[in-house]
């Protein structure tokens, strides 16, 4: 192992892993918030790659349809809770947010898709295509058990997950895709290169989370959110609405997962069920922050992403087996470290 | 007494049940613009579930109005948004957040209610409350219990509610302590803030307010002007000898 | 003003005074129907599994039921420990991979006889399960799920890369399993499977019914609780996630013999969180539960492979996204299962009443100490917690037969002390000394088991078990019999004292005829004096309250005061922590004063009630 080599591994390892972070920082936020593992964390990043595959290749994106149907279904039992409380207030604007957005969006990309628009705007389209996904979800599948265990939403988004995999590979087909690089080119000496790709993954990936920390702690909204992490009730108490957290939250979940999926669809060939794993993995980084904190969980996912590129470059077949092992120690020192308060869920 | 015509809230026939138990049983109450009601009974009577089915935390039969309106479909939020404001036993603060950022969240409802300037309340708050000025930047989750209670019910305040509901605001409290939150009440009242005041400690409860209803396991046993409950043999006997009433500075 | 209606102090049955003698055994009026209904539909269930590989239906059927019974198998472990003691597991297939390997390995490469596979399978996936646990079962919270799932994907991968086990491919000719020279195929291996499940299904119930049930019923959220009646919680959590492993290692045995080839694909992570998944969407609190969710969940997985591509024509894999969808639905619709849906609409069969006659628990020492020797004895202890003196060096005394109260402002340390004396939290500096010996370092369950019993401050019952159930917990230490001798049901002679020991207790506080309540479904008042039922069937020398009179109305304050005066004059001491001057005065023997984690005064509560600092600290403290 020499230092090129070394470094090449670090790259890969940094890149993949700043990716892992984003994922770990969604498993985060939407945990603290909704109580809701997102075990589909992952189908967003696959949704954003294959959905960008595809108009990169002139075809519209099934995710399309997928849009316009939830839309559909959501708007159905928007108005079905709204009977059953006999408040219609509220109703015309939350079907604006819940149908009439996401209509408009399906329709732009459904337009756009034939155009051949930049990269970019590809991307952005791509983008735009996959979050609305994330408050939707919410409001179907998670929102009317808002309050069940921990454990019941779980095998919820494990249900989520396989919808959304199953219509991955239906929109999609089960080859994989790669898109063309947004920054071609590289930088660096003989000995060191780094590729230009990589600097952006990182670099986005920077700037989301610096984005993040700065809607968390100067907005009122990013506020309310954290204050329906710290304490439900009391932010129940406020008038900030568990539902729309929960669905600020999806909405980010969704967006920085897409962004992911961009991201990671020009170094890294995308199958409809890549997904999974990379929210899996995100989740470790994510676990050995506790749940609770966001910069631990980051080191956590780069820890992660450094060690499988190398545990990849020695032992590629027992990869899987090296990570998850040596993950076990980890996890043991935190827990430890950290005892669980216990959560009375009678 | 008041002289509003339509009672800013009004609740009728409230029934809680936990299981096959039923906490709270056909209880009604009014409060009116600018008074300041109290319901005082012994633990376990019901008051704290009396409160929170009124915020929508707790399932309930029976009706609840505000302002005339029924808010019996209303979810928590909903019925916050409305200016209905409950201050809870446990006080629910954001420990982890800054004295200013609770303050600020107390905002919430009139940034939903689309106020032109939402958090002037939190100088008027600061005014009544200088120790939180004072902390302004300290994480709720370090004051000390008199500090978070004033925190509590500032940040209630700020939200200007229509209606103020306090949970048992002396519990834990030291006496001293107990004297300055009874003071703010009683300038609340003075202000025209419709207060609902749940409280175990019965003596200093009736002297801060206009009316009270006596709860006992889940049922109303009495009600009338507070100054004449007060009065009352049965009160003070059964009730006044359980709680530490507010006390008068002993004499040196 | 307008008078309520009635006596406005309740009448006696309300607050808890039955004047049952102390060895009355109430039980309601028993309803037959329920008992008879679920008889009946035990014998309907087992008519039907005898009679369906006879009836005229294709073999399919059959063999699909025998895969539902090893998955039910599996589901019903998951039941015991994610639905019971709260550890989720997504690593059970793992265990069926051991098993299945196991056997297959022996039988195919070694030609060993199938039911020694069994043998051999059971202990090597006991061995690991407990190599494992030690691990997995440290970890609290959310992290112990992730390790299942690592050790989960680990395995799995070794499944797949020893070349002894086959690789992708895995083993095959595996024989079947034979007796008496029959082979074991088809309906026979049916049978074989449902008796199996059948049987386990009877093993867990007892289990869950018994004194080790009770233990591992508590450590789900309250494993503080649990320490505290000197139950070992770690040793339960390995007994539970043993007998899940045993039950997947049986499981793997039984298909490796049925499918007779074995492949890793059987044994991935996503058979492990479908099993989980039949354990929720059945019903993850009930044993049956794990029994409908496997025959609900492979049911429908059959059923979408036939009938979508009938309904929709196309190719397309969309069995899993419809799955995935009713997954979704179910769990919306029955938010504990399915099981839970069903039951909550039927009425409960009432439990067995109590045998007439038993006799009593030995006493825990063979005398009480006299009244006025010193029982416990704290001295100079001090707890920091980084820069913050939360106690600073406190002494105090407690004698045999005296009650003392520990009382102060908010904040002042009393719960702090009280947790350093029960060992809830190490002491910094300082002693704590019981009969002389120092305890101060030992962790709780030792505490309960020289003879110190505590309750909580906020009230820590089990609330789906019995207020008995609950009482029961407290006379743990009091017995011996552990989880084998529980699920043959060989215990039963011990579980009789244990009850009516229990029942002695709550007749004593006055709560006889809420025994075989929910505890969860008591009013606080009532919840907090089964806890100091609890507290009393642990035969304590020394019982310690924490804020034992709040939530109570004056008369089952009244009513706590007499029973703690009579425990007094029987010997126990008593130190109890208060808010509560009223009820703290007309008690206790001596009082201790804390403010801001000093002992401020002590002594008789007319000396506290007159002392200057103690004045100041009520009525002056700024804070």
């Amino acid at each position: 192992m020499d230092v090129t080599i070394a470094a090449i591994l670090l790259q890969d390892g940094i890149t993949t892993g700043a990716i892992y972070a984003l994922m770990a920082l969604v498993t985060v936020l939407v945990f603290t918030v909704t109580r809701v593992i997102l075990v589909p964390a992952g189908e967003f990043v696959a949704f954003g790659a294959l959905t960008l595959a595809t108009l990169q290749r002139g075809g519209v994106p099934g995710t399309v349809k997928l849009l316009v149907a939830a839309a559909l279904i959501a708007g159905a039992i928007e108005v079905a809770s709204a009977a059953r409380r006999g408040q219609f207030a509220a109703l015309p604007r939350a079907l604006a947010g819940l149908v009439a957005v996401p209509l408009l969006i399906a329709a732009t990309v459904a337009w756009a898709a034939s155009r051949q628009w930049p990269l970019a705007a590809q991307g952005l389209l791509a983008l735009a295509a996959v979050t609305p996904l994330g408050p939707l979800l919410y409001r179907i599948a998670y929102q009317p058990i808002a309050e069940a265990t921990v454990l019941v939403l779980l095998i919820v988004s494990v249900g989520v997950h396989f919808v959304l995999m199953g219509l991955g590979l239906y929109f999609f087909g089960a080859e994989g895709w790669r898109t063309p690089a947004f920054v071609q080119g590289s930088i660096g000496t003989d000995a060191v290169t780094i590729s230009g790709q990589s600097l952006v993954v990182v670099a986005v990936s920077a700037l989301l989370m610096l984005a993040l920390a700065v809607f968390f702690s100067r907005t009122l909204r990013g506020k309310a959110l954290r204050a329906t992490a710290v304490n439900r009730v009391g932010a129940r108490l406020m008038g900030i609405s568990t539902t729309y957290a929960g669905m600020l939250a999806f909405g980010l979940a969704a967006f920085v997962g897409a962004l992911s999926g961009v991201l990671v669809a020009p170094i890294a060939t995308v199958y409809y069920d890549s997904g999974f794993l990379i929210g899996l993995k995100g989740f470790v980084g994510a676990i050995l922050g506790g749940l609770v904190s966001y910069p631990l969980a980051t080191v956590g996912a780069l820890a992660v992403g450094v060690l499988e590129s190398f545990s990849s470059f020695w032992a590629s077949d027992y990869k899987e087996i090296i990570v998850f092992t040596l993950v076990l120690p980890a996890l043991l020192y935190r827990s430890l470290r950290h005892p669980h308060r216990e959560e009375e869920e009678a | 007494m008041s002289t509003t015509d339509v009672p800013l809230l009004e609740i009728d026939g409230l029934s809680v049940s936990y299981g096959k138990v039923e906490a709270l049983h056909g209880f009604s109450l009014r409060l009116s613009q600018g008074q300041v009601v109290t319901v005082i009974g012994p633990n376990g009577a019901g008051k704290t579930t009396l409160l929170a089915a009124t915020a929508g935390l707790l399932p309930s039969r029976g009706t609840l109005r505000l302002d005339g309106e029924p808010i019996d479909r209303l979810t928590v939020e909903e019925r916050a948004q409305r200016g209905l404001c409950l201050v809870p036993e446990k006080r629910e603060l954001f420990t982890t957040m800054t004295v200013e950022d609770n303050l600020l969240l107390g905002t919430y409802p009139r940034v939903l209610r689309r106020d032109r300037h939402p958090s002037d309340g939190i100088e008027q708050v600061y005014a009544l409350f200088p120790r939180l000025k004072e902390r302004r930047r300290q994480e709720a989750g370090t004051l000390s219990g008199g500090e978070r209670q004033m925190l509590a019910l500032g940040r209630a305040l700020v939200g200007k509610p229509r209606v103020l509901m306090l949970d048992e605001p002396s519990l834990g409290l030291a006496p001293l302590i107990v004297r300055e939150i009874f003071n703010v009440i009683g300038r609340l009242r003075a202000m025209g803030v419709a207060t609902l005041l749940v409280e175990q400690n019965a003596r200093a409860a009736l002297q801060a307010s206009d009316y009270g209803y006596v709860l006992e396991t889940g049922e109303l046993r009495m009600q009338g002007a507070a100054q004449a409950l007060a009065d009352d043999p049965r009160i003070v006997e059964t009730y006044l000898g359980l709680g530490r009433a507010a006390p008068e500075p002993t004499p040196r | 003003m307008s008078l309520g209606r009635g006596d406005p102090v309740g009448s006696a049955a309300e607050l808890g005074f039955d004047g049952l003698p102390p060895n009355a055994a109430p039980v309601p009026a028993p309803s037959w129907r329920p008992w008879l209904r679920d008889r009946i539909a035990l014998a309907a269930l087992v008519l039907a599994l005898v009679v369906l590989p006879l009836a005229p239906v294709s073999p399919y059927w059959v063999t699909l039921g025998s895969y539902v019974g090893l998955y039910a198998l599996v589901a019903l472990g998951l039941v015991l420990i994610t639905g019971v003691a709260g550890l989720t597991s997504f690593g059970q297939a793992a265990f069926v991979g051991i098993g299945a390997y196991t056997t297959a390995y022996l039988s195919t490469v070694h030609g060993v006889d199938p039911w020694f596979g069994l043998l051999a399978g059971v202990a090597l996936t006991g061995a690991s399960a407990l190599l494992i646990g030690a691990i997995t079962l440290r970890m609290s919270g959310h992290y112990l799920p992730l390790a299942t799932i690592a050790w989960a994907m680990a395995i799995y991968y070794l499944f797949g890369t020893l070349p002894w086990l086959g690789r992708h491919d895995g083993l095959q000719g595996i024989p079947p399993l034979r007796l008496a020279g029959v082979p074991i195929v088809g309906d026979a291996m049916f049978w074989l499977i449902w008796a199996v499940v059948l049987a386990a299904v009877a093993a867990l119930s007892n289990l869950l019914d018994s004194r080790s049930g009770r233990a591992i019923r508590a450590l789900k959220g309250r494993a503080a609780m649990a320490e505290a009646m000197g139950i070992d919680t770690t040793a339960h959590k390995t007994a539970a996630f043993l007998t899940a492993a045993v039950l997947a290692a049986v499981a793997g045995w039984l298909y490796a013999h049925l499918q007779r080839t074995v492949n890793p694909g059987s044994f991935s992570l996503n058979v492990g969180i479908e099993f989980l998944i039949m354990a929720v969407v059945g019903g993850v609190g009930h044993l049956w539960g794990a029994v409908l969710g496997a025959v609900l969940l492979t049911l429908l997985k059959d059923q979408l492979q036939v009938l979508l591509p009938k309904l929709l024509g196309t190719q397309g894999n969309f069995e899993i996204v419809v799955f995935g969808a009713l997954l979704v639905l179910l769990l919306q619709f029955a938010r504990g299962g399915l099981w839970s849906f069903v039951a909550a609409r039927v009425p409960q069969r009432p439990r067995a009443p109590l045998p007439a006659t038993a006799d009593a628990l030995p006493p825990r020492r063979a005398t009480q100490p006299p009244a006025g020797d010193p029982l416990l004895e704290v001295s100079a202890v001090r707890k920091e917690f980084g820069g913050l003196v939360a106690v600073k060096d406190v002494s105090f005394r407690v004698r045999a037969g005296e009650i003392v109260a520990l009382i102060g402002p908010n904040g002042a340390g009393k719960s702090t002390c009280f947790n350093l004396i029960t060992g809830v939290l190490p002491a910094t500096s300082g002693q704590v000394l019981h009969h002389g010996r120092r305890i101060e370092r030992l962790d709780a369950r030792r505490i309960a088991a020289l003879g110190l019993a505590r309750t909580f401050q906020h009230v820590q019952l089990v609330p789906t078990m019995s207020a008995l159930d609950n009482v029961a917990l407290g006379a743990h230490l009091r017995a011996r019999t552990g989880v084998l001798a529980a699920m043959l049901r060989l215990d039963r002679r011990a579980e009789a004292r244990l009850l009516a020991e229990a029942m002695r207790q709550l007749a004593r506080v006055g709560l006889a005829s809420q025994a075989r309540q929910e505890a969860g479904s008591l009013p606080l008042g009532q919840q907090r004096i089964v806890e100091i039922a609890r507290g009393l069937a642990a035969d304590p020398e020394l019982l310690l309250l924490d804020e034992p009179a709040a939530g109570l109305r004056l008369r089952e304050k009244q009513a706590l005061a007499g029973l703690l005066r009579t425990l007094r004059s029987e010997g126990t001491a008593i130190l109890l922590v208060e808010h509560d001057m009223e009820f703290v005065m007309g008690l206790a023997d001596h009082v201790v004063v804390m403010e801001h984690g000093e002992k401020i005064a002590e002594g008789t509560p007319a000396q506290v009630q007159r002392d200057p600092a103690v004045i100041q600290a009520y009525l002056g403290s700024v804070e």
